[in-house]
């Protein structure tokens, strides 16, 4: 393919990631990584490094937004970061001895799981009157944000659960290119009962930080291209701006409906790809 | 603080992005892009990036050619820098809180990233 539309096309591509990103939290290895394996039928791998620079750049890009209005828990995220950071290390360390068929069928049931994350019900306001656990205490992870009706305190439960989940999410962060940010969200939304604002903004920290534990492997791996790069870092940040102003004025609910499906419909292909040998 | 840091890595990142991305373009003009996977390759063997630019000093080094994927490459290479001055700058905010602990967490943080860089590849 000629050059100049390769990165007219990965611009188009890169602007939607971020898009997607700001209106639905997810990084944006959902969009670029179909786009380049089952779209332009690169390598995997190509597709994988890419990704992960998506990821970086969408986390980074929000993240400019959040912590101005310091809903962001550093504490939790340091602290959960410790196991996203192993587990991408080990995910990256395992990735090269993996078939790419069967990463991409991995990818399409994250896939799966991150289409029905965008559209499920929130956990609005934390649990309030959840008992002490006394590892939270200890770790000061226990926080504040504030609303229109004032500071709203807020307990965090089960914290080696989400520990080790967030494990997890590091390994797939670290195999597949993407943040699992949808992975994070869950594991702080439903097993440590943190609100909805602060896991959001907490994962997207996050995000940008595992990402790029994976990324210095993998830029050393060459899975990430220049040619690729180029028009996916201005793109990316060129879709997450007019994202956050969308954010405002649509309805967002229609949109993360038509997202889950398109995501549905993405990740059917991926793994049918992946089981048939073509990826 | 730490916002504004994260604000100045992503727009010094695009910046240095385009400029490499435009000398890119000029470059290569009118070549044929190779990211398809051989047919007869086994997953053991993939070219990847070239060898020069997987490395900061060999990135670097072409930067002073003026060569635009190395000039790209450093614009990916900010960007990946850009979470990590984050853990930096947060763990300078515990230790200046005396907050030991975190202060200790993000240490660790940092260490298991920068571990990578020198012990894989």
């Amino acid at each position: 393919m000629d050059i100049q539309l390769l990165t007219l096309i990965l611009f188009a591509g890169a602007v939607c990631a971020g898009l997607l990103g700001a209106l639905t939290g997810l990084g944006g290895g959902v969009i670029v990584i179909p786009l380049l394996t089952l779209g332009l039928g690169f390598d995997m791998r190509y597709a994988v490094g890419t990704a992960l620079i998506t990821s970086i750049a969408t986390s980074s890009g929000a993240a400019t937004a959040y912590i101005r209005e310091g809903i962001t828990n550093i504490r939790i995220g340091m602290f959960l970061e410790i196991a996203t950071t192993l587990g991408a290390v080990c995910g990256a360390m395992v990735a090269i001895y993996l078939p790419t068929g069967f990463i991409a069928v991995i990818y399409g049931v994250v896939l799966v799981f991150s289409a029905a994350m965008i559209v499920r019900k929130k956990n609005a306001d934390g649990n309030v009157a959840a008992p002490d656990s006394p590892l939270a205490k200890r770790l000061k992870l226990n926080g504040t944000y504030p609303t229109a009706n004032g500071t709203v305190s807020y307990k965090v439960r089960k914290v080696m659960g989400g520990f080790s989940m967030m494990g997890l999410a590091g390994i797939l962060s670290g195999i597949l290119g993407i943040g699992s940010g949808a992975l994070k969200v869950l594991a702080m939304d439903t097993v440590m009962k943190i609100p909805f604002k602060v896991s959001t903004t907490t994962s997207n920290f996050m995000v940008g930080v595992t990402a790029a534990a994976s990324a210095v492997i993998y830029l050393q791996r060459g899975y990430i291209d220049p040619g690729l790069a180029l028009p996916v870092i201005p793109g990316v940040l060129t879709g997450a701006f007019f994202g956050s102003k969308i954010l405002m004025k649509a309805n967002v609910k229609i949109l993360r409906i038509i997202f889950a499906i398109l995501i549905c419909f993405l990740s059917i292909q991926m793994i049918y790809n992946g089981i048939t040998g073509r990826i | 603080m730490i916002g504004k840091s994260l604000r100045v890595g992503v727009i010094a990142s695009v910046l240095i992005t385009l400029c490499g991305g435009i000398l890119y373009l000029f470059q290569h003009q009118g070549l044929a892009t190779q990211y398809a996977p051989a047919p007869d390759e086994t997953d053991a063997h993939f070219a990847g990036a070239q060898p020069y630019l997987r490395g900061i000093s060999t990135v670097v080094a072409h930067i002073l050619q003026l060569d635009g994927a190395a000039i790209v490459q450093l614009g990916v290479i900010v960007l990946i820098a850009t979470p990590l001055l984050r853990i930096v700058l947060s763990l300078a905010a515990f230790i200046i809180e005396k907050d030991k602990l975190y202060a200790l967490i993000a240490a660790i943080v940092l260490t298991i990233i920068l571990s990578n860089m020198f012990f894989s590849g």
